[in-house]
Parts: structure tokens; sequence; C-alpha cells
């Protein structure tokens, strides 16, 4: 391997691995500050002992994606010199922001967690509203970065050099919204789905009539609810994600469809294998004019194909399978919270039968490898640039070498924390059980009514 | 003052921030570890009920740190990303073990033994490669190969100056969290724990003291050009050598007419300010090199308009989160009924 692609092996390693929790940490304040209010609005206990327990898993979390995080944040400098002179030139305002952002999340965290019971009930919420936001922005502005890098706005870049700065202009640069929308709902769906994978575990693990049971049953039924929103609203958003890649940047939407000649009335071409060779998709399943029209709203729209672009502009071809697999997964998804939600409300079910809970502990890991997808299209599908038509990726790696050993040892390190984070978990709720949480929160609310 | 000077100013005091704040974080997290086993102590109670909700919010700080480096000066990045790749990798690698098994060693409390020791260690050598950063932009260890910045590792594995580094970021790192603690354990009513902490800042005064006086002594051979222009500023330097008297006498000062011992207020506001004077000297006299001799302050400055934005998110975001910071301060720091909790 050449140092370049280990450079990126390193750091797209460090990022698989730290989104899974930097998702998570997104959406599960969500799901915490849905069941406190729950719990407000009923004063059904269920809820509040959710909230609790989601918030020990949620610090868990935290303990690797916050240091994952400065991983990330530091490498950045470390691997990619070339690339942060650039941003700290030009864009450096949502990493500026994202501080602020950082410190909302980490004081109302600690705020939450080990002040709550010296606190108003109302600023103890306000602090869990404090949370989400903070988490919230900083996925946003993060993405705003990387929408940067395919729509980067706000300077002049003429022989080498940059003029005519305007950080402002960088910062909303035209894919901004689009793009930090579709990362922060996919968030809040993988957050959902999480919760509803656990939850069904759960509930397979009980009998139907058990308090187990039931406690978990509502967590499922909000967590389908809320999982089904935003994956309804993500599919909306990520139409307009896939207009912008039209308009912005036409090469990834014609990798993502293995698409090689301009025309009108494009297909869509679902499954299968891009091949070079014969300049066509293998195996697929075409759907006439639906491309086009996606594109542009109309089957006329034009849609530009890779024998437009020069060979070594392509993206990798590759990542056809994975555009495929994160809207085929999104697709999914709406379907199962759908039955989920309308085999308890419409079809007046009293249980679930059990290949539908298998469904829904699937639907979890499918959220995760969903948002792992997207994100390895989004980046991958912008090769050979870091920034679109500005800078080689190429031109922006460390020029160290013996990069291999200190991809061995991050390697391991995620290795090591993932074990031990599944390990923590298990073991914090083995030895902390539902039931417990429950009789405990019983007494403890029994006791101070008497 | 010009904007690269101003936009230096900000580094600095986000590096002196986070130095003492990272100092307090780390060396309770090592004290945590060394009274795990003495529970009559409470030693180790104290040092958690400090670390739990702080350790966040300080490691927001390095984060805050880099981002500022390649935001006020984009043009060092290169430089300083190509020498620290492998000394800020091993930090990242250490820094994720221990935020990681410092929450695991919360919540896994059968496995709290050997949990604590890995974040505890971790934790402990972190400061030392941290600072380690210092004598590498005295320019002594990097070599040039057509144009590009390398570390010269031999160079850095042989250097006394490093060494008296390192030993002073460890000692200082004990000696700051131990006064801190003491004045916790203080206000928190917890006796036995103050007598530890009291004792311990005793003894590692001045042996701060001394590793301070290594780097002094090495720096002249190693980067005498530096030990120069700090030696410009000898008065500053007494100066800050008296505070640390002051505030190391104060631990044996009398209190109370009961016979109890120690102001530890006081030497943790005058040790500060001792280390705050001191690295004044320090960058003061490193200026206008970020890194020696090829990178200055003014050839890496980002443009003008960017800095101009980014001055002012420094601004507001400081002045929204102002309330925020006293606020937590209020809950964590001073509320008897967070300090003395059983």
């Amino acid at each position: 391997m050449d140092d370049l692609l280990i450079a990126r092996s390193l750091f797209g390693t460090t990022m698989a691995f730290h989104i899974i929790f930097a998702t998570i940490g997104v959406g599960l304040p969500l799901m915490i500050l849905a069941a406190e209010i729950l719990y407000q609005k009923t004063k059904d206990r269920d809820y509040a002992v959710m909230a609790k327990r989601w918030t020990k898993a949620f610090a868990v979390i935290l303990g690797v994606g916050i240091p994952t995080g400065t991983i990330a944040g530091v490498q950045l400098t470390l691997l990619w010199p070339g690339f942060m002179e650039v941003i700290g030139l030009v864009m450096p305002l949502p990493f500026q922001i994202e501080i602020y952002a950082f410190f909302i999340e980490a004081l109302f965290m600690s705020i939450y967690v080990y002040a709550a019971e010296r606190i108003a009930p109302w600023l103890r919420i306000l602090s869990l509203v404090f949370v989400g936001i903070g988490a919230l922005s900083s996925a946003i502005l993060i993405t705003n970065v990387h929408a940067f890098q395919g729509t980067p706005a706000g300077f002049r870049y003429e022989n080498g050099k940059f003029s005519d700065i305007n950080p402002w202009e960088a910062f909303f640069n035209p894919s901004f919204f689009v793009t930090a929308g579709h990362v922060a709902l996919s968030a809040y769906i993988v957050g959902a789905f999480v919760v509803a994978s656990v939850a069904a575990f759960k509930m397979l693990k009980n009998r139907s009539d058990s308090t187990v049971y039931r406690f978990h049953q509502k967590a499922l039924m909000m967590s389908l609810a809320i999982g089904g929103i935003f994956s309804f609203l993500t599919a909306l958003n990520g139409h307009e994600t896939a207009q912008y890649l039209h308009e912005y940047q036409p090469e990834k939407l014609a990798a993502a469809e293995g698409l090689f000649e301009t025309q009108s009335y494009a297909p869509l071409t679902i499954g299968g294998f891009t091949d070079r060779e014969s300049q066509s998709v293998k195996w697929g399943i075409e759907i006439p004019w639906a491309l086009s029209f996606l594109a542009g709203n109309r089957f006329d729209t034009v849609v530009v194909g890779l024998n437009d672009f020069p060979e070594e502009w392509w993206p990798p071809l590759f990542v056809h399978t994975l555009f495929n697999a994160m809207v085929g997964i999104g697709v999914l998804l709406i379907l199962i919270a759908l039955i989920g939600v309308g085999w308890k409300k419409v079809w007046k079910k009293e249980r679930f039968p059990k290949t539908l809970l298998w469904i829904f502990v699937i639907s979890g890991p499918l959220a995760i490898i969903g948002i792992e997808c997207g994100w390895i299209f989004a980046c991958t599908g912008r090769q050979p640039w870091v920034i679109y038509r500005v800078l080689p990726t190429a031109e922006a790696a460390t020029t160290a070498a013996n990069l291999g050993i200190l991809f061995v040892l991050f390697f391991c390190i995620y290795v090591i924390l993932s074990i031990a984070v599944v390990f923590v978990l298990l073991y914090y709720f083995r030895k902390h059980p539902v039931l417990d949480d429950l009789k405990r929160n019983g007494t403890m609310i029994s006791n101070t009514k008497s | 003052m010009t904007n690269a000077l101003i936009a230096i100013t900000i580094l600095w005091g986000f590096v002196f921030i986070y130095a003492i704040m990272a100092s307090m974080d780390f060396g309770a997290g090592f004290w945590s570890m060394v009274y795990l086993n003495r529970k009559k102590t409470r030693a180790t109670n104290v040092a958690n009920r400090y670390l739990s909700p702080t350790w966040e919010v300080t490691n927001t700080f390095i984060v805050a740190l880099v981002v500022a480096v390649y935001s006020l000066f984009p043009k060092a990045t290169n430089t300083l990303g190509t020498i620290l790749l492998v000394p800020g990798s091993i930090i990242l690698l250490l820094l994720a073990l221990r935020s990681a098994f410092l929450v695991f060693s919360n919540i896994a409390t059968e496995y709290k033994k050997p949990l604590t020791y890995i974040s505890g260690i971790t934790g402990i050598i972190i400061p030392g490669l941290l600072i380690s950063v210092l004598p590498i932009t005295h320019g002594q260890m990097v070599d040039y190969e057509n144009g590009t910045a390398q570390l010269n590792f031999a160079k850095f594995l042989t250097s006394p100056n490093a060494y008296a580094f390192i030993c002073f970021a460890i000692i200082s790192t004990l000696f700051l969290s131990s006064l801190l603690l003491a004045d916790y354990s203080k206000v928190s009513d917890e006796k036995e724990a103050y007598t530890v902490y009291l004792l311990q800042g005793k003894i590692l005064g001045p042996l701060s003291l001394l590793t301070a006086f290594l780097i002094m002594l090495t720096l002249k051979r190693e980067a005498s050009w530096l030990y120069d222009r700090m030696m410009e500023d000898l008065l500053l330097l007494l100066l800050s050598t008296l505070l640390f008297f002051i505030g190391w006498a104060s631990l044996f000062f009398p209190t109370s007419k009961t016979g109890e011992k120690g102001m530890p207020r006081i030497a943790v506001v005058t040790v500060t300010a001792q280390y705050l004077l001191a690295s004044y000297v320090y960058g003061k006299a490193h200026l206008p090199y970020i890194v020696y001799p090829n990178v200055t302050i003014q050839s890496a400055f980002t443009d003008p308009i960017t800095f101009r934005a980014v001055f002012f998110t420094y601004v507001v975001g400081f002045a929204i989160l102002f309330p925020g910071f006293l606020y937590f301060w209020s809950l964590f720091m001073n509320d008897k009924r967070y300090l003395r909790q059983q």
C-alpha cells in the first residue's frame, strides 16, 4: 500500500468507528428528552426509568464518542495538513463554532447527570435540551465542512493562491443546509432504531404478560414512531440531496447510478455492479426515466454521464453499491416503522409475532450500516478531490512515512474500545435489571407522596 | 498590537488554561488510582468528585487548542502536523484509553480496580508527552529535507532538555492537582483526604521548582537563543519563583485556633500565578517563532478577513458560554450539597 492509501485507510477507520458513537450520541438525547416529556405528560414512571437508563447508556457511549472525536479532530491536522491549511484559511468557522457546541454539551451533560437531584425538574429538562442542541449542532457543523468539500465557496483560487476570502460565504456554502439536514435527520433515525432493537430483543426474552415486557413495549412503540417520522423526513431530504449532486457534483451522481452516457429520460438502476469495461451496470434492475425525474423532477431532464468527464476524475465505481445500500435501508426502515405502528394502532393487535420482533431487532444494526454506507459513499464519491475541483486528496496528505505502524496501533485501540464498551454496557444492564429500577422508582415516588 | 500578536495571545491563553485544567484532571485521575485501596482516607472519593463532572469540559479545551492553531495560523499546520505526527498520535491513543476507561471505571464498579489503573497510568503519561511539543518547536530536533520538516527521533530521545520538560510536566501535574484536591477536600470537610493531599503538596512543590531549574539549565545548552531571551525577563522569573514560595509556605500557615494548618486556596492561586508568569516569559521569548527558525507567527498567520470572523466567534461564543461556566462552577465547585455528599 502506498502512503496515501494508508493515510486514507487510517482516517477512514477512525471515522467509521467514531460515527457509530457520534450518531448514537446525537440520536439518543432526543429519545431521552422524549421519554422525559412523556413522563411529565403521562406521569407514567416507566418513562422516567427509560430516561434514566438511556442516560447511563449515553454516558458510556460518550466515553468512546468524545475521545474518538478528539482523535478525528486532531488526526485531520496530522494526516491532512494540506487540507487543514486551506480549511484554516477559508473555512475555520464551523470548527470554531463546534467548540462552543462541545462546551454546551459537556457542561450540561454533567449538570444533567451529576446535579439532577439538586436542580428543579424544568432545569433538568432544560439541561437535556442543551445537551441535545450541543450534540445536534456539532453534527451539523462538522457536516458543514463536508458540504464545503463538495461545494466549495467563499474564495477565489488562481495559480495555487487563495484570494477574496469570505469565511461566512464559505460557511453558508450551497449544500450546507441540505447536507447537514441529511446527517442530522439520519442521526435521529439511528438513535431511535438502536433503542427499538434493544427493546424488541428484551421483549423476545420476556413473557408477554410481564411488567418488563410492557416496559419495553412502550420503549419500542416510542422509538418506532420517532424512527418512522425521521426516516420519512430523511427520504424527502435525500431526494433534495440527490438533486444537489445533479447540480453541483454531476460525476458523483453519475457514479452513484452507474450512468456513463449523458442522456434525457435516464433510467434509474437499482442493484447490480458497475462494470468499467462494458460501461454498464450488470445485474441491476432498470426503472426507465426514473433517474431524470429524480434529478430534476422532469422526465426529460438531461443527466450527465461519466463519459463527459476525464477518467481520472471518476469516483470509484463501487459507490453505486453503497448508494443503493443507503437508499434501500432508508426505505426498509420506513416500512418497518409503518408495520410496527400499524400493527398496534391500526390493526389493534395485542402482541407482536416473534418474526416481527426479530425484524425490529435488526433495524438498529441496519440503521448503522445505512449511515456507514451513506458516509463512505459521500466521501469516496468525492474522490479524487478532498476539496472538489480545488485540492486533490493526494496533495493534501502528510509527507511523513511510516504510517503503517500508526494504522495498526489505532486499529488495535478501536478493537479494544469496541470490546470494552460492549462489555461495560452488558455488564451494567445485567447488574441493574429494569425490574429493580421500576421497583426502586416506585417506592421512591410513593415515599415522597406519603 | 498586531493581529498576529493578538492571535498568538489567544492561542497562548488556550494553552495555559488547558495546561492548568489538564494538570488538575490527569493528576486527580492518578491520585484516585493511588488511594484506591485506602478507602478510609476517602482521597479517591474526593478526586472522583472533582473529576467526574469536569473531564469532558477539560477535554474540550484540547480540541479548542488544536482548532485555534489551524484557524489562526493555517500556514503552520503543514510543519506542525508533520513533525508532531508521531508524538501527537501517541497522545491521542493514550487519551482515548484514558477517557474511555475513566468512564468505564465509574460504570462497571466490580471491575473498578483494573479500569482505574488503566486510566490513571495512561493519564499521568499524557502531560509528559503533551509538553514535549514545546522542546520540539525549539527547532534543534527538526531536520529539513527538500523543504519539508521531519522530526529527528534520535535527537529527541537523547535530548536532556526534552526529558527535563517531561519531568517538569509530570511533577507539575502531581503538584497542581494535589493543591487543588487539598483545597477541594478542605471545603468538602474531608479531613483525612486533606492531610494526604496537603502533605503531597508540601513534598512535590520543591520538586517541581527543581525540574523548572533543570529545564533552564538544559535549555542553555540546547536552545541558547531561547534561554538568552528568557533571561532578559529575569525579574519576572524571580517574581514567579517568589510566588511559588508564598504558595508553598501557605501550606504550613495555621488557619484556625484549633490548630488546623494550611491555606491551600492561597497556594492554588499563587502557584497558578507562578505558572502564568513563567509561561508568559517563555512564550514571549519564543516569539515570533512557532517552530524555530522557519515558521513565525507572521509567516503562518491566517487571512485578515478570516481572522476577524474567527475573533468575532470567540467573543460571541465565550460571552454566551460564560453564564454556563459560572452555573457549572456554582454547582460543582461551590455547592456544599455536592461537596459534602457521603
